[in-house]
């Protein structure tokens, strides 16, 4: 592999530095590096952060490549600046075995657009009755340790105590997705003032805050690790804080969308809007961005939720829950965090890439930018300030709930060890 | 408000600036004789019906059926015909609001309705109440009484009875007062501010 | 008045008042021998009915053809949820075929503002109901029921002001409790829901009403009670225990019916669950004027059609009949 110079890009937010990559590793880091043979990319102005890594993508293959494919969903991933993405268990068959893990996983390789990391269902079939082969997963070729059920809450006590009990053997971790089925049975959107308004059934904040309540107590019971997808409340923030004040081993997420939209935006009824948990207040937007540069959440998400055109062409009840996220996703968190002062690139960089990679135990992400590290890096320029067009995204489906909004930034580059997979911000 | 011009009011084509051309007695007079000629024509009026087109047709009916009344001893039946939904221009501009239709409680079956308008110009608003008396019932005869007739027919239609004959100009408004609606009797004649080309 | 009737909530005072009016003139129509005028001559509506209403869709039928319009009716039962493309696919194929204007019936929530605005069609849409959201015409002939009673036969030009309607059952899953608490607000009337608290909403003390849990206080101090439709299937749902104990805190009897002012009217949507929330005493007394409601239903209707589809644009809420134009 050749060598590629970056010259003149701020690591991290911080010092303006020269980071030359020979082959896939970092081989040096400093200022006024001689170029030599190097590929020389001009860096300057723009950001350099370690490559991004998305705990919770829907890659929707197999069984729905109508909405994503591995290689789609990679090529999306390489645009928003990620090396890593952690693929949700809830294909068509569902990813619950080893062999449906191994081929994902296997697809992930081919693509070479990003390292993807296959997320084993917790139960068999998502049904929440009977766990999966967890260890089969772990053990398989494609080495699974994070397990969720995403999409469906793992709404047994029993089944989530045992599932978290479970793991330690491998060192794995559940991500809960936090949803008490009988209280959001017909949801629809946050139920609120809104809700009552539009008619639309409710999901309830207890719905999502009384599960997640009593999976960290779960969890503290049994000396387990815990992980909460896409929390989307003040509530759930209160209680995640109160957890890690307690020392329970919980980390937590929380999605672009939720740091920026709100159910108002259901008013349209354009199911655009419509994702699972819902769009919420402003309120629990504000309590989000707080707990996220607090450390309360960890990590940022995308909860990348691709679905065909015809699923969101359509009246609202009758409409697929989710958003994509991958091609927005930084510019969000720029949008919401960054320039809002809450944040630095630094920050920026452990909750998108150096915690979600130690969360999911992704070897070689979420590194420092130092040499000897393997180059898994992208580059943003921070000045730039465009309507998000999603004609132009490389993700197979369109549904995104920011088209026509000007959000800032622009990845340029995308280095996955060593090798560009976005140049001036196309794919290569 | 300071916002007013008072240059507004000097205008000419300003509709104040409108010329009388018959004033409160004019009117009052020209009413009593018209009661007289529906006595004359038709015959003591016993069955005659008056039916006023809203908004000022349905005042002159009223008050020729007291000039009826002074004149005959008896009542006559008056009412109000709305012919908004009529009209051959309805879908030429915004959705109207209706004016009211009031038929008298004996009907207008086999009776001699006479159609009070105040001003008689291109004839479509007595087509448009032809069409809306269809719809209401059979009347022996249909006659028409009109305050000011301006000219200009469009449609073979003609009145029965006529205030006054009042010869204009297409650039010309004829603009009828009551002192029902508008605080006094006048009929008006000025001149459109503005006059579009298909007009001319 | 704005192109489409989504929600009563879009209806400013002026415009609501307009359409009570013209509905006025519209019930004259119906007292002659023929009831028919031509301002729709020419002109398809189609009702598009993706949930079953035989009352509703007769209604608009009625009016329709009261004014003259041609009448393409499309039942589309039980297709709505599990096929959602077809919503945007029967609308284009009766655009194709060159209606007018659509009146639909949805379960979904929202279903017609989605059509009004998604650009799937551009003829205007009429709201006859949609899942627990609106059912705008609804609330009018309710509206012009009140006024025709509360205030006078020809109270044209009038609103509800001050007038005390109460509203009790299940608010939670009525779109004519939304409807009627944007419209009689709107009026200036003061509204009261009345229900047990499992079938408010959420959000409900945001809305421009008082809220009771108790029916014989407010009886007294109501000038129209509205009964609304408890569906039998809400008890096993856990949202009250018994029938009867629903009946004994929230239905009308004659007994409770006694409470209210003399001249108080009981009103209800239809179709009545007779025993449950009304007593059949209740049901068949003067004051009930549920057989009402459906007459007026079709003059009110007429009126929404007239406004929006008799000219080339729906009409202008304060324009009074003038007759300086084209003689």
């Amino acid at each position: 592999m050749s060598k590629i110079l970056i010259r003149g890009a701020k690591v991290l937010g911080g010092d303006v530095q020269d980071v030359l990559i020979d082959g896939e590793t970092i081989a040096a880091v400093g200022s006024g590096l001689d170029a030599g043979d190097a590929t020389v990319v001009d860096a300057e102005g723009q950001i350099l952060l370690p490559g991004l890594v998305d705990l919770h993508t829907h890659l929707r293959e197999p069984g729905r490549e109508d909405s994503e494919t591995v290689l789609t969903g990679t090529q999306a991933a390489a645009r928003g600046g990620f090396t890593s993405v952690f693929a949700m268990a809830n294909t068509f068959p569902v990813a619950d075995t080893a062999g449906v893990v191994e081929q994902v996983w296997r697809l992930g390789k081919e693509s070479g657009y990003c390292d993807v990391q296959p997320i084993g269902a917790v139960t068999v079939g998502l049904e929440g009755k009977k766990l999966s082969e967890l260890g089969a997963m772990h053990d398989s070729a494609a080495g699974v340790t994070v397990f969720s059920d995403d999409g469906k809450c793992v709404d047994d006590a029993v089944i989530m105590r045992r599932a978290l009990e479970y793991v330690k053997a491998f060192g794995g971790v559940v991500a809960q997705h936090a949803q008490e089925p009988r209280l959001t049975e017909g949801a629809q959107m946050n139920e609120g003032v809104v809700s009552a308004e539009l008619g639309l059934g409710g999901w309830p904040a207890v719905a999502e805050e009384s599960i997640i309540a009593r999976d960290v107590l779960l969890a503290e019971h049994v000396g387990s690790r815990v992980h909460i997808c896409h929390l989307s409340t003040a509530g759930s923030v209160e209680i995640v804080r109160w957890a890690k004040s307690r020392g329970i081993d919980v980390t937590a997420e929380v999605t672009p969308h939720h740091l920026l939209l709100t159910d108002e935006l259901v008013r349209s009824y354009n199911p655009v809007y419509k994702v699972n948990p819902p769009l919420r207040t402003e309120k629990d937007v504000m309590a989000l961005r707080e707990a996220l540069a607090d450390g309360t959440i960890d990590i940022v998400a995308t909860d990348h939720a691709p679905h065909p055109h015809e699923d969101k062409d359509c009246e609202w009840a009758a409409a697929a829950m989710g958003m994509v996220g991958l091609e927005t996703a930084l510019s969000v968190v720029q949008h919401t965090m960054v320039e809002t002062g809450l944040l630095d690139w630094a920050g920026v960089a452990d909750r998108m890439s150096h915690k979600p990679a130690e969360i999911g135990r992704a070897t070689g992400h979420g590194r420092p930018v130092s040499a000897g590290e393997p180059a898994n890096l992208t580059l943003v320029d921070p000045a730039y300030r465009g309507e998000v067009n999603p004609a132009g995204f490389a993700s197979r489906s369109r549904n995104t709930p920011y088209e026509g909004r000007e959000l800032p930034g622009r990845i340029t580059h995308t280095f996955l060890r060593g090798r560009a997979t976005v140049v001036d911000g196309k794919l290569a | 408000m300071d916002t007013q011009h008072p240059q507004n009011q000097q205008d000419p084509a300003h509709p104040d600036a409108a010329r009388p051309v018959l004033e409160g007695p004019d009117i009052a007079r020209v009413l009593t004789r018209i009661a007289h000629e529906i006595v004359e024509r038709a015959k003591g009026a016993d069955d005659v019906v008056l039916l006023g087109i809203p908004t000022r047709g349905v005042f002159l009916a009223e008050r020729l059926a007291v000039k009826l009344e002074e004149i005959t001893g008896r009542k006559t039946p008056v009412g109000s015909l709305d012919i908004t939904m009529y009209r051959d221009d309805l879908r030429m501009k915004p959705a109207r609001a209706l004016g009211r239709t009031e038929i008298p409680g004996d009907g207008i079956d086999g009776r001699l309705v006479v159609l009070v308008d105040d001003v008689l110009f291109s004839g479509r608003t007595i087509r448009a109440a032809l069409d809306a008396l269809g719809d209401i019932g059979r009347p022996r005869a249909v006659q028409l009484a009109v305050l000011v007739d301006r000219g200009h027919r469009e449609l073979p239609i003609r009145a029965d009875y006529v205030g006054k004959n009042l010869p204009t100009s297409l650039r010309e408004t004829v603009k009828v007062q009551l002192a029902e609606e508008d605080g006094r009797d006048a009929v008006l004649l000025g001149v459109k501010q503005t006059a579009p080309a298909g007009e001319q | 008045m704005m192109r489409h009737l989504i929600s009563a909530a879009d209806l400013t005072r002026d415009d609501a008042v307009l359409v009570l009016d013209t509905a006025e003139e519209m019930a004259r129509v119906s007292d002659r021998p023929i009831k028919k005028l031509p301002a729709l001559r020419g002109r398809t509506i189609c009702n598009l009915f993706f949930e079953d209403s035989t009352r509703t869709r007769i209604s608009f039928e009625a009016a329709e053809k009261r004014l003259s319009a041609d009448v393409i009716n499309f039942a589309a039962k039980g297709s709505s949820v599990s096929k959602g493309e077809s919503l945007k696919d029967t609308a284009q194929t009766l655009e194709a075929m060159g209606v007018d204007a659509v009146v639909i019936r949805h379960s979904a929530s929202g279903a017609p503002y989605r059509l009004a605005t998604s650009g799937w069609i551009d003829a205007p849409v009429i709201n006859a109901g949609d899942g627990t959201h609106q059912h705008p015409t609804q609330a009018l002939l309710d509206a012009f029921t009140m006024r025709r009673r509360l205030v006078g036969k020809d109270a044209l030009g009038q609103d509800l002001a001050g007038k005390r309607i109460t509203l009790v059952g299940d608010v939670l899953h009525s779109r004519v409790a939304r409807s009627n608490v944007d419209l009689l607000h709107t009026l200036g009337a003061e509204v009261t829901l009345v229900a047990p608290p499992t079938l408010l909403p959420v959000g409900v003390e945001h809305w421009t009403c008082d809220v009771s849990y108790d029916l014989d206080a407010v009886l007294p101090k109501s000038d129209a009670v509205m009964m609304l439709r408890v569906q039998r299937e809400r008890m096993n749902a856990a949202f009250f225990p018994t029938e009867r104990e629903y009946s004994r805190r929230y239905g009308l009897d004659g007994d409770r019916m006694a409470k209210m002012p003399e001249h108080g009217i009981v009103m209800h949507p239809g179709p009545m669950v007779r025993g449950m929330e009304i007593t059949a005493e209740v049901a068949d007394s003067d004051r009930c004027t549920v057989v009402e409601q459906v007459a007026n239903g079709v003059h009110t209707r007429m009126a929404v059609l007239y406004l929006l589809l008799g000219g080339n644009e729906p009409a202008v809420s304060h324009a009074r009949p003038t007759d300086s134009e084209n003689k």
